[in-house]
Order: structure tokens, then sequence, then C-alpha cells
């Protein structure tokens, strides 16, 4: 059986990311955002995609990784969900790769806390891993966090 | 059938429907034109019907044809002043419209329908426009229309069957008799080069009223996107051209700037729709229902031009039709019930509509009876929809809401308007889908008022910009009442505190404030006050506050986009925007913030309306008064509240029209009152200025300029009139700052002037 599916992989704090990327609209360079006070911590801006305004979550914070240093720009990944588009800033976007299912390993148990149910699993790849995130629990920041 | 005939018989379905839909207003309006009808209006009809018959006729649907035909022999007779616009005649007409909409919905089935019973009537009418029998014919065969549509055969032989009942009439049932004949053996299909001409006149003689085409929606939403697109690259022209610093480029790029706004604009403007595109079937709904029920209802409609987003009004239009049928069927009384509670026997159902609060806002209401609440509470206990306890404890509105549950219905007989018991919960749960909200108020034997509440989603709406702490703003300006700019010295000075809150006294009355900055916790670094304040005096909920922003931008239409799901539970925004530079902007929900900011909630009501009170124990009649000085040395004071404005007007400016002085004002003629003349004070040949100061005062539309030396002073101060005057147009004297001041009475003054104003002035004004 060919098990193998596409990722959309990216970078988030030295440590490898990938959605599935027949979810990823698009991927975009940083885009000035409009600030939401009193938004929900992960939720960083509005962003106009042509006409279109996406909601932007920074997935450093929604993944309690420690903030982006300053001065480095973040990047957009768009994907789309039932409620429109909703734009993810990483660090930095890495390539579309094949992964095999059979090297693909659900979370270890000692992975606690809200992470756990955002990340699927991961990929076993040559030299590291291969975080594979549940884009619809990632954008729904009402229900997970904390 | 080839694809040419196809595309054909498309256009004129889509075209056959359009003419029928106008002709049922027309056909209303020609029942109200007892006394002579309206050529011109007849002659409409009559087109419209006739090149449905031309067109049906050359395509080969002869039922429709036919039926079409009878109509318009009819509608000759109108035409020709041979018969007039009876509600018998209308109402076969309308019945017979109803028929041709239905063949054409089906219109490939259409030749294997019967039309018999309309065209029965309509013959009928031909010879007898008087014979009341006929509507008997109609209405047993359309009651029973369902019937008829399955079974064609059976009708022809029902409908033989009642005029057999009403047998004294002959014409007709000889009728029947030929007309049985006729449908089974269809006429012949006219030579279409006969048929032709006809047809393409009509075309030429409608085409003036087709302005307008159809369009496919998601053709439109792609043209909206592709415009988004156009105004981001623009926007980054923009910033390149002004980094060139070319002139001609700049030149080009502002004509692009301008071309691609109006673009924008337009675009997202192809999407709405007024409301009162449904609406303008409810007139026959209503007079249908209305002789259904046994009763007289008129109906009114304002707002018709409010604007909506299409998919919202295709999503209304069934939950609204179900509610004016409710409101026709239980809310207006019958005509003897109304006239024994001493109303008029004619019932009113109102429809309005509006923009409020970033919401449109829809009120279906009448005079009717009003809702039976204690039959409500009883209906649903015994329902087993609430325990009694909990009806014990409702509130008259609580119960109101019951009527919104599922399978709740109070009326006594199951009608075949309503009553089943499957309406509001549907309409509710319609209305909820697409995020709105409906509301009930009922005052027994008054009426009820059922109040929806839709967003906006895509509808523009005019929007105050504001902006604080760098982040820009949209508030609505149907939440506006008025902007207040405070200004050095007052700016620390008229803000004070009770208890930690901020007020303002507005015309001297405490307005709580609300720093939006606090509110959406966005604090300035440093903390020095700022020397100018900008308050944005809003309302909620029928409360007034005031919201302190760092700056008042502009006003601007915007396009109300919904939040995203991770936005919803963020209480102060109603929705977002994109503003003309293509950045975000958040729109503030009005009602949200005033909740946030604890500007509403029961306890603070409490506590503020009693420190209103106090303050205004310990002040009297506290007043602000604008001082005005006249003459040598007079002092007069009137109420700020009742000034308009302040203007210096030129003398040079002054005409004359009726022996009075005017000045061209704002387009308008405004009288000028010298108000020392007219208070006998001598005028000490004031300053010789050019200017006079005038302060504008309006009335009942109506404005006045009331000349004056010079303003002195504003005042805030606890009034006491100390010598009530005898003289009319004073209130009497007072000491305001040591001296005696005259307070003027400006509606008595204005009403003295209208004795000696010349009359016809006034008007003009």
């Amino acid at each position: 059986m060919s098990t193998t599916s596409q990722l959309c992989t990216f970078f988030l704090d030295n440590q490898m990311f990938g959605i599935d990327v027949q979810t990823v609209q698009e991927v975009i360079r940083y885009q000035q955002m409009t600030d939401i006070p009193l938004a929900p911590d992960a939720v960083c801006g509005l962003i106009n995609l042509r006409g279109q305004i996406v909601t932007a979550i920074d997935l450093r914070k929604r993944l309690g990784l420690p903030g982006r240093p300053e001065g480095q720009l973040p990047m957009n990944v768009v994907v789309r969900s039932d409620d429109g588009a909703v734009s993810l800033l990483v660090d930095q976007i890495g390539d579309v790769q094949d992964s095999d299912h059979q090297n693909f390993e659900t979370p270890p148990e000692t992975l606690r806390g809200s992470t756990r149910q955002l990340i699927l699993g991961a990929y076993k790849m040559k030299d590291r891993l291969l975080l594979i995130l549940d884009t619809n629990r990632v954008i729904d920041v009402t229900s997970v966090n904390d | 059938m080839t694809i040419e005939d196809d595309e054909l018989i498309k256009d004129f379905i889509v075209e056959s429907q359009e003419h029928l839909s106008d002709v049922e207003s027309q056909l209303l309006t020609l029942e109200s034109q007892q006394n002579g009808v309206d050529v011109a209006l007849v002659n409409k009809v009559f087109r419209a019907v006739h090149s449905i018959k031309g067109a049906a006729g050359f395509l080969g649907f002869e039922v429709l044809e036919s039926l079409a035909h009878r109509g318009e022999e009819v509608l000759n007779r109108l035409r020709n002043n041979e018969m007039r616009p009876t509600s018998l005649v209308i109402n076969t007409l309308l019945r017979a419209t109803d028929r041709l909409k239905e063949l054409l919905d089906s219109l490939e089935s259409s030749n294997q329908q019967n039309v018999t019973e309309h065209i029965i009537a309509l013959e009928a009418l031909l010879k007898n426009p008087d014979d009341t029998s006929i509507e008997n014919v109609l209405d047993a065969t359309i009651d029973d229309c369902e019937e008829i549509e399955s079974k064609s055969t059976d009708a022809i032989i029902f409908a033989v069957g009642l005029n057999v009942d009403i047998g004294s009439n002959t014409e007709v049932s000889s009728n029947v008799a030929a007309k049985t004949e006729s449908v089974v053996t269809p006429p012949v299909p006219p030579k279409s080069t006969e048929i032709l001409n006809p047809l393409l006149h009509d075309t030429a003689m409608t085409s003036a009223a087709d302005s307008t085409i159809r369009v496919d929606v998601v053709l439109l939403d792609t043209l909206m996107t592709r415009v988004g697109e156009l105004v981001l690259a623009r926007n980054q022209i923009l910033q390149f051209t002004g980094e060139l610093g070319n002139s001609d480029l700049m030149r080009t790029t502002q004509r692009l700037n301008l071309i691609t706004t109006e673009l924008q604009e337009g675009v997202m403007k192809t999407r709405m729709q007024p409301i009162g595109n449904v609406w303008t079937k409810f007139p026959r709904l209503v007079r249908d229902l209305a002789v259904i029920c046994g009763k007289e209802v008129r109906i009114e409609m304002q707002g018709k031009e409010t604007e909506l987003d299409k998919t919202i009004i295709e999503a209304i239009k069934d939950p609204l039709t179900h509610l004016v049928r409710n409101t026709v069927d239980h809310g207006i009384e019958k005509p003897e019930v109304r006239l024994s509670n001493g109303k008029p026997i004619e019932g009113c159902l109102t429809l309005r509509a509006f923009h409020e609060g970033g919401q449109v806002i829809i009120e279906i209401s009448d005079d009717g009876s009003g809702l039976n609440l204690d039959r409500i509470k009883h209906k649903a206990v015994e329902r087993g929809l609430i325990s009694q306890e909990q009806a014990a404890r409702m509130q008259e509105q609580e119960i109101s809401q019951l009527i919104f549950l599922p399978g709740f219905s109070t009326a006594e007989k199951v009608s075949n308007v309503s009553g089943r018991g499957v309406g509001m919960d549907v309409v509710k749960t319609n209305i909820e889908k697409i995020g709105g909200s409906v509301d009930l108020q009922t005052s027994p034997g008054v009426g009820t008022t059922v109040r929806i509440k839709i967003p906006l989603t895509l509808a523009i709406i005019p929007a105050l910009l504001v902006t604080s702490a760098g982040n820009r703003f949209a508030i609505p300006q149907v939440n506006l009442i008025e902007l207040v700019r405070l200004e050095g010295d007052q700016s620390s000075k008229s803000i004070e505190w009770i208890q930690g809150a901020p007020v303002y006294r507005l015309r001297g009355r405490l307005l709580p404030l609300v720093y939006l900055r606090k509110v959406l916790k966005i604090q300035e670094e440093n903390g020095v006050p700022p020397d100018t304040i900008n308050i944005v005096i809003l309302r909620a909920d029928d409360r007034q506050f005031g919201l302190v922003v760092d700056r008042i931008n502009d006003t601007e239409e915007i396009v109300v986009k919904p939040l995203s799901k991770q936005l919803k539970s963020v209480s102060v925004y109603s929705g977002t925007t994109i503003m003309g530079d293509g950045k975000v902007a958040l729109i503030l929900d009005v009602l949200g913030l005033a909740y946030a900011s604890q500007v509403i909630s029961k306890l603070r009501d409490v506590s503020l309306s009693e420190s209103n009170s106090f303050a205004k124990e310990s002040n009297g009649t506290q007043q602000t008064l604008l001082i005005l000085g006249t003459g040598t040395c007079r002092r007069l004071a009137l109420p700020i509240s009742q000034v308009a404005r302040l203007e210096k007007i030129s003398k040079k400016a002054i005409e004359f029209a009726n022996n009075q002085e005017v000045v061209q004002y704002r387009g308008k003629i405004l009288p000028l009152i010298r108000l020392a003349k007219y208070l006998g004070i001598e005028n000490a040949a004031g300053p010789e200025d050019d200017l006079l100061n005038v302060v504008v005062y309006i009335e009942n539309d109506r404005s006045f300029g009331l000349v004056i030396d010079q303003i002195v002073d504003i005042v805030e101060l606890a009034l006491q009139i100390n010598h009530p005057s005898t003289r009319e147009g004073l209130l009497g004297s007072a000491l305001i700052h040591d001296r005696v001041t005259d307070l003027v009475d400006l509606p008595a003054l204005i009403r003295m002037l209208d004795k000696t104003v010349p009359s016809s002035l006034p008007s003009l004004v």
C-alpha cells in the first residue's frame, strides 16, 4: 500500500512542523497586521488578503513556544477552514515533503499539556522529527487555550 | 429541441416572470381606481399579458396562450372602460396571473395542464362582469386547486357540477360545455409570422422598463475578490510612486487610485438589494389573507430602500412571509371585534426596516389584540414545554418568548393560513442561522411587534473612524449621537469623578465616560494627560455614554465583514472592515463596549440615577446659558440647548423678502430678527462692524436668525428667576455673574413673531 501524503513543512523555534498540503491555500511573506485588543493570546492580528480578511494565529504562542526573536519577521501559511481562511505565523517555510506513513508515530505519553492535543504525531525523518499539527484544533483558539 | 430554442424558451420564462411580477402590483393599483381606471396602467398590464400570449403561441405552449388570451380580453374591456375594476374582476385576473406563473414554472408540461376554471371565470366575466357567481366557481376550484392539478379530467367535471348547482346561470354552464371541448382539442398554433411581429413590437415597448440585467452572483463574488486584489496592487504602486517622485507617474497613480476606489465601491454595492424587493409580494399576500380571514387589513411599509446583501434577502424571505401571515391571521382582530374595542375597522400591518447598531432591523407590527399571555402560559404548561412553577415565576417578556418554542401554538382552530404550531420556532431558527435574532413585544389590546435583527455581514454602513493608541476603529454611525472636543483648560477641568467613575457634564446632564484605551487595555506608555480630549457620545440600549478616544478621523462608508470564529468571543467587536488604504479595521460593538465597561448593568443603573438625582437636587435647575449683549447695556440669556448654531453674517448678505430682513443660509432663506427691536430695547447703534452676530434657532423645521450685538459668555449655573416677566418673549430676570440678565423665552418670541412676520415667509423657510 502506498500510504504517502504530502506535507507542507515549516519551522518554529528550530523544530520542524508539517501540515497536510491539501489544507494550505498559499504561503505569503510577512504582511502588515491590524492589532486586535482583547483578542485571545494566540490571535495576533488581521490581514487583508486580497480583499479577504484573514485572522493570523501565532503558532509560537499557540504551541507555547518562546517568543520570536526581535527583528525576525514571521511568514504566513494560509490554511483553508470551514470558517474561511486562517493564517498561521511561522518562522520559516520548508519544503513540500512526501512522507511515508510507515515512519509515523503518535506522540509519546510524556508529551503533555495543551500542546498534546494539537500534535497528531511525528514522522521520523533522517536527521530530525517532523511534527504533524492538527490544523482544525490549532485554529480553534477558543476551545483548547489553557 | 435545438439549443437555440432552449435559449429562446429560457428568455421567454425569465421575461414572462418579470412581466407577471409587475402585473400583480399593477392590478392591485387598478383595484383602487374604482372611479375610472388609469388607461396607461391598464395598457401596461395589457401589453405584458399580450407579450406572454404572443410568445407562448410562437413557442407552441397552447394552454398558456389560451389563458393569457382570455385575460387579455378582459383587460381590453377594462381599457375601453366597458368594465369596471371591481374586486371580482381583479380577483379573477389575479388568479389567472397566478396560474400563468404556475404554468411558466412547469413549462415543459404546461400543455398537459388544465386551466379550464380560469378560462370559464374569465369568459363569464366577459359576458357579465357583475355576476358574483363567478367567484363561487373560482373559489371552489381554487380551494381544491391541488386536486384539480392532479386530476385534470375530474376538475372539469367538478367545474361543470358547480355550474349546475348555480343552475340559473345558463350562460356560464353552456360555456363550460364549450370549454371542455376546447381543452380537449387544443387550438391550432398560430402561424409564426403572424405572431412574430407583435412580439417584436412589444419587446421594443417594454424595453424602457428593463434598465436592469441579471448577473450570476458567483460572477459578482469573483469580481469582488479581483477588485480586492486590484486595491492591494494599487496600494503597492502608490508606495513605489512616492519613492520615485516622478510627477507624471504620480498623477497617473492618483487617477488609478481614484478609479480603483470607485470601482471597489461600485462592485460592493452590486450585491446589495433593497428590502423592498422582498416586500413587493406582501400587499397581495395580505389582501388575499385578509379576504380569507374576513378581515380588513392595510399594509404600510417604511424603509423599503434599506439595503441588504442578496444572500440575506433570500434567507429572510420565508420567515418574513410567515410573520406577515401570522399577523393577519392571529394579530389583527375581526372587524366587529375591532369596532367594539373602539378601533378603526381596518387593521394596520406595518413593515419597517432600518439600520441600527451595525445591524439591520426589520419590524413587523400590528395594531391588533396583542398576545394573550395567560393563554400562552397555560398552553405551554399544557404541552409540557415548561413546568407549573416555571410558569409562575415568568416575567411578561419571557412569556411572550414562549411562542418561539418548537411545537407551540395557541390557535384554537388550525386555519389554512397559520396555526399549525410549526411557525415561530422555524422563523427563529432561520433567522438565527444567518446570525440574527428575533424579539417580540406585545401589549394587550394595542398590538404586537416582532423585531428581527440581522447582522449586516456585507451591508454597507456609514461609520465614524476613530484612533486610539495607533489602532483604528470604526463605530457605526447609527450609534453616534454627537462629538465633543475639550481643549486646553477644559480637558482637565470638565471631567469629574464619582467614586472612580469618570463623568462629563453634557448640557447639565451627567454622562458616564469610557476610555477606549482602558476598555481595550491598550494603555498609554507615558502617563501625560493629553491636552485635547475627544469624546464620542454613543447610544446603547437607550442609554448614553461618552467614549474617549485619541483622535476622531473621519466618516466613511464601510463594508461590514463578519468576525472570524477566533474572535467571536470578543464582545466589543461586531465585525471587521477593509479601509480605503487596504488595511483592516475592527468595528466596535457599542452595546458590547457598554457592557464591557459596565456602563450598562443593573447595579450601575441604580447608582448612577441616584447620583444624578442628587446632583439635580443640590444644584436646583442646573442650566447652561448663552449670555448675549444687546443694546447699550442690556444682558440677555437663553438656554444653550435652544441654540442651533452661532453665526457671523455679513451685513452685505442681507436681502429683503416681504419687508423682512433675510439672508441665504445653507440653501434656505433665514429670516433675521433684530432681538433688540422685538423686545423693545433701545438699540444703541451697535458696533459699526460689518459682521452681525446671529443666533440660529430652529423650531419645527423652521429656522430663525436672532441678531444680537455681542456674545458675552457661556455660563453653567443653577438658575433662579427673580422677577417673572410680564412682557411676552421674556421669562424674567435673574442675577448672572452679578448682572441683571433677562431670560429670553424663544418659543414665545417666535409665536409673537408669527403674528408680525408675513405668513408666507415661514413656509419658505
